[in-house]
């Protein structure tokens, strides 16, 4: 049975059909690259998974359980964590503040523990405060703790935003662009992150990308998506040669991609 | 002493100081006392507000409304049902009885404000920014409505006859009561999820944070305080009025608030101190002879007939006092738009 599946999804703003009848399996430890191009309703898709959408017709199922409706915050207590296409962390909380924040989800204690201070809540404090720096260590955020997110370099916080993700400790891992406006170098560094997260932490990853380049070269399969419609899917070396593909990207002509 | 009970021990030194400093204030100048009373009663809601505002990012512009419930509430309870309660007691009413019925009645105050608070921040919270001010705005002035046209509390004529049981003792243990608790609660995991609510609630969401929740809650304990210190309101004047709790003082509170910093709660209590002082200086610097002394000699140079003139004109700008109080205000937020303490980053006008 699939982590994730998602069985004739549809979304419709107004007269607009972004996503069409959208069927998408995700196994537990899948590694799926989900391209297309522009406005081909790669971000509408990442939306009805985590919530932010309902699709207006058809049904997601995750982890054998279906999440149509259910709103975001839930949804990632389910297990699906996702990072955004234009970064957002908590601008005003430091590196470790925006992890820890993530850590609020399998937080036990609430208003009265946080007020009367018992020794139960400083043990989970302790406790969430070496996991968060954990965390920050593998990814060599460690040193950065006490930075201001917004004072980061550009790579470290697209490399932040997947430590939080990772905090909520998901079965899925989204990543909605994560190569965007990074240089050769960066993407090369986010390459082999994405596969170090994937070998660590052993999750189910759903890429979107429009870099050809990181997709094809860590993606098992690849789904491609135009104008809300799946058109092809399968691994990296059909999806390069596949007509429909090529057409969708460059025209009729044939060309290499 | 472990460094971890410092809070707890902080707070307990406070309402201890609280108590000795209220024990040695008999004597002191009524007036004087008033003002200090006042600063404390500030405090309780710039820094009770500043966990709406400052810390969760929601702009309210209700909570002169909670303070008005806190106070119609605890003053009618203990000027109906006081003297009932202290004949349980047997007669003579012990200064331990009439602690416990003032402590009593200020809680189901601060109660009934969080009901309340409860009541509008539910459906109200969908909205966000210029539309939620709006919104609590518009709350404010319903609650002064329905009291002034509420006779069993006197309607627009106010209530009177309130017992006078706040004392600079209750006042400032309260205040550090709520200086803790919005403190204790920020520092800690599930504190910050404020914060996060505040700076993204989109991405709040996506780590799992139910941002409606935090919502809810900042709103009831934020209106729970609020209504706290319009109970110590009400007790240290005879008598309210709805003309008391009108969307002026919900300005004021807010202009503490950003003038001490969204979200620092020391700047939010300096802010609460200076904005109380200040109109009292001016006050007392309108008669004073130091500003005689400014005039004559700033003026020095001008000939006779000027100088009367730029000295009376001069004297005039600093009796009215509310004008001078703003324009200092506005030299405030353009010298420091961050507020006296802001640690915050300005934020994007996107946003």
């Amino acid at each position: 049975m699939p982590l994730l599946d998602l069985q004739h999804c549809t979304v419709r703003f107004g007269g607009l059909t972004a996503v069409s009848a959208l069927d998408l399996q995700i196994g537990a430890h899948d590694l799926i690259g989900l391209i297309g191009p522009n406005g081909a309703g790669k971000t509408t898709v990442f939306n009805i998974i985590t919530g932010v959408y309902r699709p207006t017709s058809g049904s997601i199922a995750f982890d054998g359980r279906p999440i149509g409706g259910a709103k975001p915050n839930v949804i990632a207590g389910r297990g699906i964590a996702r990072t955004f296409q234009n970064i957002r962390l908590f601008a005003t909380l430091n590196v470790f503040d925006n992890v820890r924040a993530a850590f609020n989800l399998r937080c036990k204690h609430g208003l009265a523990h946080a007020l009367w201070r018992t020794p139960a809540f400083y043990r989970e404090e302790e406790n969430i405060e070496r996991q968060v720096m954990e965390l920050l260590d593998i990814f060599d955020l460690g040193r950065h703790r006490a930075t201001l997110c917004s004072s980061l370099s550009y790579g470290d916080q697209r490399r932040l935003e997947i430590v939080r993700a990772l905090a909520t400790k998901p079965k899925l891992l989204l990543l909605d662009e994560p190569a965007a406006g990074m240089n050769p170098t960066e993407k090369e560094a986010l390459t082999r992150l994405i596969r170090q997260i994937k070998d660590r932490f052993d999750i189910a990853v759903l890429l979107v990308e429009h870099d050809m380049k990181v997709v094809m070269s860590i993606c098992e399969r690849i789904c491609v998506l135009d104008h809300g419609t799946k058109i092809a899917e399968g691994n990296p070396n059909a999806i390069r040669r596949d007509p429909k593909v090529i057409e969708a990207y460059l025209g009729e002509a044939p060309a290499n991609v | 002493m472990n460094y971890r009970h410092i809070k707890k021990f902080a707070l307990l030194a406070a309402i201890i100081l609280s108590a000795v400093v209220s024990h040695f204030s008999g004597g002191w100048n009524q007036y004087h006392l008033l003002i200090i009373i006042t600063i404390g009663i500030n405090i309780v809601l710039a820094v009770s507000l500043n966990l709406i505002n400052g810390y969760t990012g929601q702009f309210s512009l209700g909570h002169a409304g909670f303070m008005a419930i806190g106070a119609y509430v605890s003053a009618y309870l203990s000027t109906e049902y006081g003297a009932n309660f202290l004949r349980l007691f047997g007669g003579h009413a012990g200064a331990l009885a009439i602690a416990l019925l003032f402590l009593g009645v200020l809680i189901l105050g601060g109660i009934a404000a969080a009901v309340a608070g409860l009541i509008v921040g539910v459906p109200s919270l969908r909205l966000k920014g210029d539309y939620l001010a709006i919104v609590t705005l518009g709350f404010g002035e319903i609650i002064r409505v329905i009291i002034q046209n509420t006779d069993a509390v006197g309607g627009a004529r106010g209530y009177s006859g309130i017992a006078n049981y706040t004392t600079l003792f209750w006042t400032f243990a309260l205040a550090a009561v709520t200086i803790y608790v919005v403190v204790s609660l920020i520092d800690s995991t599930y504190g910050r999820g404020f914060l996060t609510v505040r700076d993204d609630e989109i991405a709040a969401e996506a780590v799992g944070i139910n941002t409606t929740r935090y919502k809810v809650v900042a709103f009831v304990l934020g209106a729970f305080f609020a209504g706290i210190a319009g109970g110590l309101y009400a007790h240290i004047n005879n008598s309210i009025n709805p003309q008391g709790f009108d969307f002026q003082v919900s300005i004021l509170i807010v202009t503490m608030v950003i003038l001490g910093g969204m979200g620092s709660t020391p700047g939010v209590v300096l802010a609460a101190v200076v904005l109380t002082l200040l109109p009292e200086f001016l006050r007392w610097f309108a008669k004073s002879d130091l500003l005689d002394w400014l005039v004559r000699h700033a003026y020095q140079f001008l000939s006779p007939e000027h100088f009367a003139v730029a000295a009376a004109k001069t004297k005039e700008l600093f009796e009215s006092r509310m004008i001078l109080f703003s324009i200092l205000l506005i030299a405030l937020m353009l010298l420091r738009p961050q507020g006296l303490f802001g640690a915050l980053p300005r934020r994007k006008a996107s946003r």
